[in-house]
């Protein structure tokens, strides 16, 4: 059965790469791929093609300048209108995640989250991989009724290179419902800019620091090892020290080596770094978890160990 | 006075769950249940929003024979009734089954206001019930809080997105998601623990909610087929030396060692 596919993200760089993923679905089913864009005065919408867009569909009004569930909801539905997709691929973002929910529930449908991988069995259901139990397992599920809706998180698949296609675009005619959620303030976060996943090594911050003074003595570890600095969700959510954190439901990293300071170890936490090739903890409790999914670790006071750690690398790294 | 329903689902403990080093499955029979993380931090939302004003907190959970138990925590901590729907045909259906089964409850509860649940439950990480259950009751959605307040028939919420905290304002009824860093739930003091078992507890099928739990089932369109813990394999080499210095020039030896500083 020919089936369409239909991806949407409101973040540009994932919904390329849902456009690969895509493209290969749709072309294993005999479908065709089209994308869904949603904002005020789009005008990028041509670009879309060369992804492998056959039909961009476009919802572009005032109404959707800012991220409205329910307005982004009567787009997609529109969308789905005019595309009869069998799979829709949407960006796992917070918005994402929680449109897709909402669309699902409005077709009637089920909806795989944070899916890592994806295929089609050969009953024509669609297979994915993704993390159950707080990040400590990998489930393997299938969704029996079309359309599958599925979220895919950043990353999960690779962006493909831009190509010759050819496309048309579709202007969508949506009737946006009343706003119910008033948004009455926006607050502007500040993003942490290093790129956390790329990085060779990374030191790491927990509640084991006391203040945020005394995360200078882990900067100057990262200064000796040439590491990025990261963090616990605590450290970030709870004490604003920094702006992003490891783990489940953060940056999920894979580098060379990662040291993690004052960290507990966490499912959460530990299944950000599962992916490190080396993992190193110093934790004063000998029961923390962080030791049993460690290659090395030191059971002491971060405080009087990563001074001497500092000066032992200087010594040996010259 | 607000009338808040919570919903709760009781999980495995999920510092007590261990994986099979034979099959790498995860071992859930036998371990102790409670009630998730997150939905335990929506509970403690509704008990102060019901300090703060005055009203009802009402637990309502989809489980199974152990969910009773579970939930005697969430009247300890301050519910002041619980609905169960206990039904075994109901096992193992998908958020979408899920959500219809909750919706006929919060309608057959009725008369509420405000409805909190959590932003996922961790075990399933599935983020779909709140905003499903929005859909299925027309209501609107506000999720990923971290702040809120209740005024005279409506709310006002801290949302946490990647890029922005959204302040929004929305008119009661509503259903709400919340996230860790709403706050601290509370310990129960032993007396409360003792009166919660005096506290009123209902069960229900999925005919006492009006649903036939056949069809339910039918409906539930996502299985899951395996689930594995990936292999880890760590040294697990604790350094033991007599000064820091020592342990730490173990360590910095270690490091250098095993090639990784290598760019
Ligand atoms: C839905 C959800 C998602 C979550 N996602 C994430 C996530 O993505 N990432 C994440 O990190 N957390 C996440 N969490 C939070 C997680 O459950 C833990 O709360 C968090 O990981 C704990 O952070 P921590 O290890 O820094 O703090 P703690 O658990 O408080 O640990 C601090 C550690 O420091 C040690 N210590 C104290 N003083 C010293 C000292 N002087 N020297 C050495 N060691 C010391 C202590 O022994 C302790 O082990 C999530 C939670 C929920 C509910
Ligand atoms: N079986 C259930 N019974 C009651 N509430 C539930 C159940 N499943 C999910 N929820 C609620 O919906 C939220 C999101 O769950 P989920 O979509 O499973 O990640 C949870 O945090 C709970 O508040």
């Amino acid at each position: 059965m020919a089936q369409n596919v239909l991806a949407f993200s409101e973040d540009r760089e994932l919904l390329i790469q849902l456009l690969g993923k895509g493209k290969e679905l749709a072309d294993s089913l005999g479908g065709e791929l089209n994308a869904l864009l949603v904002g005020s005065n789009i005008s990028d919408s041509g670009e879309l093609a060369q992804y492998g867009s056959k039909k961009t569909l476009v919802a572009d009004g005032p109404g959707f300048e800012h991220f409205s569930v329910e307005a982004y909801k009567a787009a997609f539905l529109k969308a789905v209108e005019a595309s009869d997709p069998g799979i829709i691929l949407i960006g796992a973002t917070k918005r994402g995640k929680e449109l897709a929910a909402r669309v699902a529930a409005a077709l009637d449908t089920g909806c795989m989250t944070e899916c890592m991988t994806l295929e089609v069995d050969e009953e024509g259901n669609l297979v994915s991989e993704r993390l159950t139990y707080a990040g400590s397992t990998i489930a393997t599920e299938v969704s029996r009724r079309a359309p599958h809706i599925v979220t895919i998180p950043s990353r999960a698949f690779e962006a493909p290179e831009p190509g010759e296609g050819v496309g048309e675009i579709v202007t969508l005619d949506v009737s946006i419902p009343e706003p119910r959620v008033k948004v009455v303030e926006r607050r502007e976060k500040t993003k942490g800019d290093v790129d956390l996943e790329g990085a060779p090594i990374i030191v790491s911050a927990g509640r084991g620091f006391k203040a945020k003074e005394d995360l200078k003595i882990l900067e100057e570890l990262a200064e000796v090892l040439g590491a990025k600095v990261g963090c616990s969700r605590p450290i970030s959510a709870d004490m604003g020290w920094m702006d992003d954190w490891i783990g489940i439901s953060g940056r999920k990293v894979s580098p060379k080596l990662y040291l993690a300071c004052g960290i507990s170890g966490t499912i959460q936490h530990a299944a950000g770094i599962r992916n490190s090739q080396i993992l190193v903890a110093i934790n004063e409790d000998e029961n923390a978890n962080i030791h049993e999914i460690s290659d090395y670790s030191i059971v002491g006071d971060l405080y009087t160990v990563l001074p001497a750690l500092i000066k032992a690398l200087k010594e040996k790294l010259g | 006075m607000a009338r808040i329903i919570v919903l709760l689902k009781d999980i495995v403990d999920l510092t007590e769950m261990k994986v099979d080093p034979e099959t790498r499955q995860p071992v859930t029979e036998g371990v102790k249940r409670r009630i998730s993380e997150l939905d335990k931090r929506a509970l403690e939302t509704a008990i102060q929003l019901k300090e703060s004003g005055e009203g009802e907190v009402i637990a309502l959970s989809m489980g199974g024979s152990g969910t009773r138990v579970a939930l005697l925590a969430a009247l300890a901590m301050g519910a002041d009734a619980a609905y169960i729907i206990n039904d075994e045909a109901l096992a193992g259906v998908d958020a979408l089954a899920t959500s219809k089964v909750l919706k006929a409850a919060v309608e057959k509860i009725g008369d509420y206001d405000l409805i909190i649940g959590g932003e996922m439950t961790l075990d399933s990480l599935s983020a779909q019930v709140i905003p499903r259950l929005a859909e299925l009751l027309d209501l609107p959605q506000v999720t990923y809080v971290k702040e809120i307040e209740l005024g005279e028939g409506a709310l006002r919420a801290v949302r946490d997105l990647e890029d922005v905290d959204e302040v929004v304002e929305v008119d009661l009824p509503a259903v709400v998601a919340v996230v860790r860093e709403v706050n601290e739930p509370r310990i129960p003091s032993l007396m409360n623990i003792m009166k919660a078992k005096r506290k009123p507890t209902e069960e229900w099928d999925a005919e006492a909610v009006g649903l036939s739990a056949e069809e339910v089932k039918a409906s539930s369109s996502v299985e899951i087929l395996n689930v594995m813990a990936p292999k880890v394999d760590r040294k697990r080499i604790v350094i033991k030396a007599d000064t820091v210095e020592d342990a730490a020039a173990q360590l910095a030896e270690a490091i250098v060692s095993e090639g990784v500083l290598e760019r």
